[in-house]
């Protein structure tokens, strides 16, 4: 178990760099999501993510950009790492697509997961709304300092409830987060190896080696390593839930001080969505409606307990 | 020529059946119409060496919502002869089919039900490049392509597996009349000699069809005679050099589990070439399916025809979830694990499925994810074990849903104990949902599927324990075993129903059952390590519950009768019949 916890090192500006640089990722996703279309291909997308992310000013990227469209969104059928990259596979109507970035500027990474659809699709939309779970599940698991794998264990058995799969374990190291820090090395910026930037993996080989020291491990998963309570510093938490063809993930920075959690932004995509689609449902609630009583969503209305002790 | 006489069992609601002649390749055939001309029309094609008039009950119970339109096909009944062989071959009754469509309802696409030879033409006519444009959809019994045939024999021929010979060796043993129709003199012969005659008795004796008036027609020994050219026109040149045909039109095929002429593996593989496919299955014979069970073969038409009119809901509907394929089917036990994963894996089939479980919750949870896939799915909270509650749920399911043709007795709960630390209480509660839950659903659902008489399967999911002994699972192994021999006498009962029954032995499989397990003789505390270690064992194995699903539909697909599904459950079987006194040994091993 770990002996020291350290101190949380960042100042307040440091996390509104962090924030800026997190909301700069999602804008970047937002936009390629419009942009998007039926007949784009996977590899298009991951150009026009990095294209704009640069335009942006980023400087660096902790991984490359990736995207996945149709059931490549739930990792169907992925035996290799390298199929991770973007590939051939174009969108058609009715596919769900992830788009997933990590710019860095100035040092300051942040690494987000963003899910869409084009057109229609009933299971994308179910799947959206059960995310929230989740982003809620984690925050209090956190908040009640238990150790990590025992948070990864508590969000298997929501997934299990839910009758969902758990896709983040198809990640390399099978985790569901990964610490996050400001990067200071001088290695080459924007070159890659594996996908995964140079000075990343100076940094993340660092890390790996220090909190090995400490018992701690800067990977979140189920297993041994991750068996110590949550280290304070920014961790990028990505839950990656699937059924059937259809995945959904969101990935974000959570904010672990010494005695508290919470999440660095609420002003993202997702969030604005489960708060949209909660108003819409109370409004739709108000009328009388004849449809299957499977209809009402409990998570939009009753948020959390309930679902995350089923 | 006689005119054609209206079928006595014609509802007096129903206009009288009107007659016209179409003319197609200079022959003349005989149409009958009957029922309103603006509704769907349904085009039935007969087989041989029958008349438009095996069709009577049918085309009287969908006139009452559709414009039935039957005829003869050359050579039979009223219809014109072809001059010569070449007269009879397929390209020819396709382009009849096509003309008798176009005169009947030139607007709008026909939905084409056949039977025996009527559907060997109409796949003809199916496979035609755009035929989609002419036929909304078709209804197949007993008559496959003969270009599919071809593939489905060369593909045998490939592969020599032992099933495969199996398969060829029983329908060429089924099929020696086609063999004996291309030799010169005999067939005809034995028509003109006689069958002819003895053919109601034949229908009554093999077929089991019950003899009336009006059938067979008179014509019958001529149309016999004449329609052996179908065979030596279209058999050999057709099955020999087989043609690639996909098509686009939606099919039900309707397997006739008593047929004695067309078995029911012929239409392995079908997907490839109809991936519009819709597989329903009848407890009828290759007569009896039109002559005993027109109401329920009209009924199936009816929901086809009604699923691919244009512009209904269904088709409308794009893809999405699966289509309903007509099945209901009900899993106890539907909460989570195995259950969950067969309910949705028979959802995804284009199934209706009914879940129960103790935890409504979870029920409801997975009807939801269901009902994302498939069809509308419903859930019920009932425990297996409470007798008159299995019954309440059977009488439910029948009245909101209807008669189940697949039950799947999946729920159970483990134990773990040997039989000095396991108390009575202990036993009771295992026996109680292990095996009188399996005891209350084959008897709640097996007496209404016989009673309905389209047949049926039925799943018991037992368990490697039922021939692995352990003396940690005294009471667990007891009552799955008992499951097991439960189903094996269950089966020899139900045959005679149409029913079928798969014993399942999933083995080691990653589900919730190890969350719910019981120890005896431990405390709470040790309890949940126990349970603990038995969860984090079962993740580790790995075995995901959809792979169990995935052999349960195989098994109801082609009604195996015992499935061990995991390796070590299958390694487990094979050891237990040649060796086992090894198992006996090995159950002295203390496993928890």
């Amino acid at each position: 178990m770990a002996n020291t916890t350290p101190a949380f090192r960042y100042t307040e500006r440091d996390l509104a760099r962090f924030r800026e640089t997190q909301q700069l990722a999602y804008h970047c996703a937002e936009q390629v999501a419009a942009w998007i279309e039926p007949g784009v291909t996977e590899r298009q997308a991951t150009a026009e993510l990095r294209r704009c992310l640069v335009a942006a000013g980023v400087e660096d990227f902790f991984h490359v950009p990736f995207a996945w469209f149709g059931d490549r969104t739930a990792f169907r059928h992925f035996h290799t790492p390298l199929q991770f990259f973007a590939g051939n596979r174009r969108l058609e109507e009715g596919m769900p697509y992830v788009l997933d970035c990590a710019p860095v500027v100035d040092g300051y990474t942040a690494d987000i997961g963003y899910g869409g659809k084009v057109g229609e699709n009933r299971i994308w939309d179910r799947l959206a709304a059960d995310l929230k779970v989740y982003r809620e599940l984690i925050l209090a698991e956190v908040r009640a300092r238990k150790p990590l794998d025992e948070v990864y264990a508590a969000v298997d058995a929501q997934l299990a409830a839910h009758g969902y799969d758990n896709r983040h374990q198809v990640y390399p190291g099978r985790v569901i987060g990964h610490q996050v820090t400001r990067t200071v090395t001088r290695g080459p910026a924007g070159v890659n190896v594996f996908g995964f930037g140079v000075r990343t993996l100076q940094t993340l080989g660092r890390e790996l080696i220090s909190e090995r020291l400490h018992g701690r491990s800067p990977l979140w998963a189920d297993g041994r390593s991750s068996r110590h309570a949550p280290t304070p510093g920014l961790w990028a938490v990505e839950p990656h839930i699937g059924f059937r063809g259809v995945g959904i993930k969101f990935e974000e920075l959570l904010v672990v001080t010494e005695d508290d959690a919470y999440w660095l932004d609420d002003d993202l995509p997702h969030v604005r969505r489960w708060t949209t689609d909660a108003t819409t449902e109370q409004t739709a609630a108000t009328e009388p409606s004849a449809t299957a009583p499977h209809a009402a969503d409990p998570t939009a209305t009753a948020p959390t307990a309930l679902e995350a002790t089923r | 020529m006689t005119p054609p006489t209206t079928p006595p069992t014609t509802p007096p609601t129903t206009p009288r059946t009107s007659r016209r002649t179409v003319h197609s390749g200079g022959l003349p055939l005989a149409v009958f119409e009957q029922g309103d001309p603006e509704a769907p029309t349904v085009l039935l094609v007969h087989g041989y060496p029958d008349t438009h008039a095996v069709w009577d009950d049918i085309a009287a119970d969908l006139a009452r919502d559709h414009h039935v339109v039957r005829y003869d096909v050359r050579g039979a009944g009223e219809s014109g002869v072809p001059a010569d062989r070449d007269g009879y071959r397929l390209e020819h009754l396709a382009e009849d089919l096509f003309a008798v469509a176009d005169a009947v309802s030139p607007d709008r696409p026909v939905h084409l039900v056949a039977h025996d030879w009527g559907s060997i033409q109409s796949w003809e006519a199916v496979t035609a490049p755009g035929a989609e444009r002419r036929i909304a959809s078709y209804t197949t019994m007993s008559g496959p392509s003969l270009d599919h045939m071809g593939y489905w024999l060369r593909h045998r021929l490939r592969r020599p597996t032992p099933r495969h010979l199996g398969q060829l060796l029983h329908q060429g043993l089924h099929s020696w009349y086609i063999t004996a129709f291309h030799l010169p003199y005999l067939a005809p012969g034995v028509w003109r000699l006689g069958l002819a005659r003895a053919w109601p008795r034949v229908l009554r004796g093999l077929e089991h069809v019950t003899p009336r008036a009006d059938h067979p027609q008179r014509s019958l020994r001529r149309d016999a005679v004449r329609g052996i050219e179908l065979y030596r026109a279209n058999f050999r040149p057709t099955m020999g050099s087989p043609r690639e045909r996909p098509t686009e039109v939606p099919v039900q095929l309707i397997t006739l589990t008593r047929d004695r002429y067309v078995g029911t593996y012929l239409s392995e593989g079908l997907e490839r070439w109809a991936p519009k496919l819709t597989r329903r299955t009848l407890h009828a014979g290759h007569w009896s399916a039109l002559l005993e069970k027109g109401a329920t073969v009209a009924g199936m038409v009816r929901e086809f025809t009604a699923r691919n009119e244009p512009g209904s809901a269904d088709a409308a509907a794009g893809g999405a979830p699966a289509l309903d394929d007509g099945r209901l089917v009900v899993v106890t036990g539907g909460g989570s694990g195995i259950g969950r994963a067969t309910a949705l894996a028979f959802a995804e089939e284009g199934a209706r499925v009914v879940v129960c479980d103790l935890d409504l919750a979870a029920a409801e949870r997975t009807a939801e994810l269901a009902s994302l896939i498939g069809p509308a799915a419903h859930a019920y909270r009932v425990d297996v074990s409470d007798g008159a509650a299995v019954d309440a749920f059977a009488q439910t399911v029948a009245a909101e849903h209807g008669v189940p043709d697949v039950v799947v007795n999946n729920a159970g709960i483990g134990h773990s104990g040997t039989f000095l630390q396991t108390t009575e209480k202990e036993w009771q509660r295992v026996l109680d949902v292990n095996l009188w839950g399996v005891i209350h659903g084959c008897r709640a659902f097996g007496t209404l599927m016989a009673d309905r008489g389209q047949g049926g399967h039925i799943v018991n999911v037992s368990s490697a324990a039922a021939y692995l002994p352990s003396k940690a699972l005294t009471a667990y192994a007891t009552s799955k075993a008992a499951v097991f021999m439960l189903s094996d006498c269950l089966r020899a009962e139900f045959v005679g129903h149409g029913i079928g029954v798969s014993t399942i032995c999933p083995g080691i499989v990653n589900t919730n059952i190890t969350r719910t397990s019981t120890f005896s003789a431990t405390s709470s505390a040790e309890q949940a390590a126990k349970q603990a270690r038995a969860a984090k064992l079962y993740a580790r194995r790995g075995f995901p519950p959809e792979k169990v699903a995935t052999a349960i539909l195989a098994a109801v697909r082609t009604g195996k009768a015992v499935v061990p599904v995991t390796p070590e459950a299958k390694a487990a079987r094979l050891l237990s019949r040649l060796s086992p006194g090894l198992l006996r040994l090995a159950a002295r091993l203390n496993i928890t």
